[in-house]
C-alpha cells in the first residue's frame, strides 16, 4: 500500500497503527517520531505504536478546497479533521472519514484506518491515515 | 533604566485593499503620519523594529524613509508580528539603550486563507499534502471544544461578528463597512463548521507606525501621550491546544495568552477588571469568545451573557474590538497587532470620532494571538 509518508505508520498484531515516539524519561508521546521530548526537554525518545483506539475529541469540517501544499483530488468533497484522543499517549490530529457533523459527536469512540486520499500520477492510490466511528465497523 | 514608555506619535494606512499601492508604500505612509504626529522627522529616529508577513524587510524602508544609520531590526512572529516589535521597542526604550524610535508592521496579501509550507514549522510535507495545514480548521475545532466544554450556544458566534462589522462601519479605516445582521451571517457559507464565512476576517492590506519614546519625555513630542504599562509576548507550553499541531499533549495547559495577559497585567500593576476599552484577537468570531475569558477579562462561559447584554458594545461596560477588529478590518499581518495599539491609542486620547467610548477611557487593553502557539499583551494608560 503506497502512503503519503511510509514513517507516519507500523503494522502490529492488531493492524496499523500510528507510530509516535515515547520518552524513557517521562512517558511523554508524540505523534510523529521525535528526537527532543516536549515535556521533559530531555532527548531519550524511542519509536512507539500508538493506540488503535481513541474518543473524538473535537472536530471540523474542511468546507472548501485547501490551497497548495494540499495534493487531494482537484474534484472537491468537503471532508472531516479532528482530534482522537488516545489513552494515556495523546491527541492526535487526523481525517475522519465521517464527514456530516450531524453524525458527529465529541466523545464518540473512533478507531485508526488506512484510506486512499488522493491518486499518484501512475494510477496507484496514495494512503493517509484517518480514524473512523466505532459504529460503522459495527454495522 | 527607565520605568516607563510612552507612545508619542500614532500612523496608520487604511487596512482593506489599495490596488496599486505597494505594502511597502503603505508602510512609508503609517511611518511619515506616526512621524508628523509626534512632530518629529526619521532623522530623530535612534532605533527602528518592524515586520511583515509578505510584503518585504522592514528594515528596508530606511531607502525611503532616510539614511541615517540607525540600527532597525526585522521582527517575525506570524500573526504577533506587531505586538512583538512592540514589545522589542519597549525593551530597548526601558533598558535604557535608547530613548525614542519607531515600530512598522505593514502587509500586502492576496486573497484568499493562507497556505503555509509545513517544513516551515518542523512537520512533514504530508501534513499540508492530506489537507490539515489550514488554519482555519483549527479555529473550528477550537472553538468546537469551546463551546462544548462551557456549554455556550453556537448563535453567539454571529452576533460577535456582527458586532464586528457594526463597528467596522463607523471607523473610516476600516476594509468591512457594511453592516451585516446575525442571521445572515449564519446563513452565509460554512467554512470550517460551526464557523462561517462572515465570521472570519481575511487576509488584508495595511500598515500602522508608532513613534516611542522615554514616558518621562513624552510631553516633549505629544500632548497626549499614552502610555505603555505593561507589555509581554509568550508562546505555547506543553498541553496547551494551538494551530497547526499535528498532536497535542493528554494534559492540558492554558494558552500563551493566559500567561502573556498575566505578565502584561501585572507589569502594568492594573487588574484586567480595570480596563476600559480592549482590542483582542478575533481571527475569527469564537477567538474572541475564548481570547476574551483567556485574557482574564471576563471568567470561562460567562461570555454568552456579556454577549447578549450588550456590554461589549461601544456604549457597553466593556466595550471589545472597537474599530470593527479583524473581522471587519482585515488581517495584514504585520500590521494586525499595531493596529489595535492605534486604536487603543485614539480610545484613550478621545479621538476615535464616531467609534469612541463614550467615557473617555483610562485603561486599554490589546492581545493578539499567532501561529505556532504564540501570545503578546499589552496594557495601556493615559
Amino acid at each position: 500500500m503506497r502512503m503519503v509518508d511510509d514513517s507516519l505508520v507500523t503494522d502490529t498484531p492488531d493492524g496499523p497503527a500510528l507510530l509516535g515516539s515515547r520518552c524513557s524519561d517521562c512517558a511523554a508521546c508524540t505523534f510523529p517520531r521525535q528526537a527532543g521530548c516536549p515535556r521533559c526537554t530531555g532527548a531519550s525518545m524511542v519509536d512507539t505504536p500508538l493506540a488503535r483506539r481513541g474518543s473524538l475529541w473535537t472536530f471540523t469540517i474542511q468546507g472548501f478546497r485547501p490551497k497548495e501544499p494540499y495534493t487531494g483530488p482537484e474534484e472537491f468533497e468537503p471532508f472531516a479533521v479532528g482530534y482522537v484522543e488516545l489513552p494515556g499517549q495523546l491527541l492526535v490530529e487526523t481525517r475522519l472519514t465521517e464527514s456530516d457533523p450531524e453524525a458527529l459527536e465529541i466523545g464518540m469512540p473512533m478507531h485508526v484506518e488506512l484510506v486512499p486520499f488522493r491518486t499518484a500520477d501512475d494510477g496507484a492510490p496514495v494512503h493517509t491515515f484517518a480514524f473512523a466511528p466505532d459504529r460503522e465497523v459495527r454495522a | 533604566m527607565t520605568d516607563g514608555v510612552a507612545i508619542v506619535g500614532i500612523g496608520m494606512h487604511r487596512f482593506g485593499r489599495t490596488k496599486g499601492v505597494s505594502g511597502r508604500a503603505q508602510a512609508v505612509h503609517a511611518a511619515r503620519e506616526a512621524l508628523r504626529d509626534a512632530g518629529l522627522s526619521f532623522s530623530d529616529m535612534q532605533f527602528g523594529f518592524g515586520g511583515s508577513h509578505s510584503a518585504g524587510d522592514a528594515d528596508t524602508l530606511v531607502s525611503e524613509l532616510g539614511l541615517t544609520g540607525l540600527p532597525f531590526i526585522n521582527v517575525a512572529n506570524g500573526c504577533a508580528t506587531g505586538g512583538s516589535a512592540l514589545i522589542s521597542a519597549d525593551a530597548a526604550i526601558r533598558s535604557g539603550q535608547h530613548e525614542l524610535g519607531i515600530v512598522i508592521g505593514f502587509d500586502k496579501h492576496p486573497r484568499g486563507a493562507f497556505n503555509v509550507d509545513p517544513a516551515e514549522h518542523g512537520i512533514g510535507s504530508w501534513y499540508g499534502e492530506t489537507g490539515m495545514m489550514v488554519t482555519t480548521q483549527f479555529f473550528g475545532m477550537k472553538i468546537q471544544r469551546y463551546l462544548h466544554d462551557h456549554d455556550i450556544g453556537s448563535d453567539v458566534l454571529a452576533l460577535i461578528a456582527e458586532k464586528a462589522f457594526r463597528n467596522g462601519a463607523l471607523n473610516p479605516n476600516a476594509w468591512r463597512r457594511d453592516r451585516l445582521t446575525a442571521a445572515e451571517i449564519a446563513a452565509a457559507t460554512m467554512i470550517s463548521h460551526p464557523l462561517t464565512q462572515y465570521m472570519y476576517c481575511s487576509p488584508g492590506e495595511g500598515a500602522v507606525a508608532l513613534v516611542l519614546c522615554r514616558a518621562d519625555q513624552a510631553r516633549r513630542y505629544s500632548d497626549e501621550p499614552v502610555f505603555l504599562k505593561g507589555a509581554a509576548f509568550r508562546s505555547r507550553r506543553y498541553g496547551s491546544f494551538e494551530v497547526y499541531a499535528p498532536w497535542i499533549a493528554a494534559e492540558r495547559a492554558e494558552s500563551p495568552t493566559v500567561q502573556a495577559s498575566q505578565a502584561a497585567f501585572e507589569a502594568a500593576g492594573i487588574a484586567p477588571s480595570e480596563v476600559d476599552v480592549a482590542q483582542i484577537q478575533d481571527t475569527e468570531s469564537g477567538a474572541e469568545l475564548m481570547h476574551m475569558a483567556e485574557t482574564g477579562l471576563c471568567e470561562h462561559g460567562e461570555q454568552e451573557h456579556l454577549i447578549k447584554a450588550g456590554d461589549n458594545e461601544i456604549e457597553g461596560r466593556l466595550p471589545i474590538n472597537t474599530d470593527g477588529g479583524c473581522i471587519a478590518n482585515g488581517e495584514p499581518v504585520g500590521a494586525s497587532g499595531l493596529r489595535q495599539i492605534y486604536e487603543n491609542a485614539l480610545q484613550l486620547r478621545g479621538d476615535a470620532g464616531a467609534h469612541q467610548v463614550p467615557s473617555r477611557p483610562h485603561v486599554g487593553f490589546t492581545h493578539v494571538y499567532g501561529a505556532p502557539g504564540i501570545s503578546a499583551c499589552t496594557v495601556l494608560t493615559r
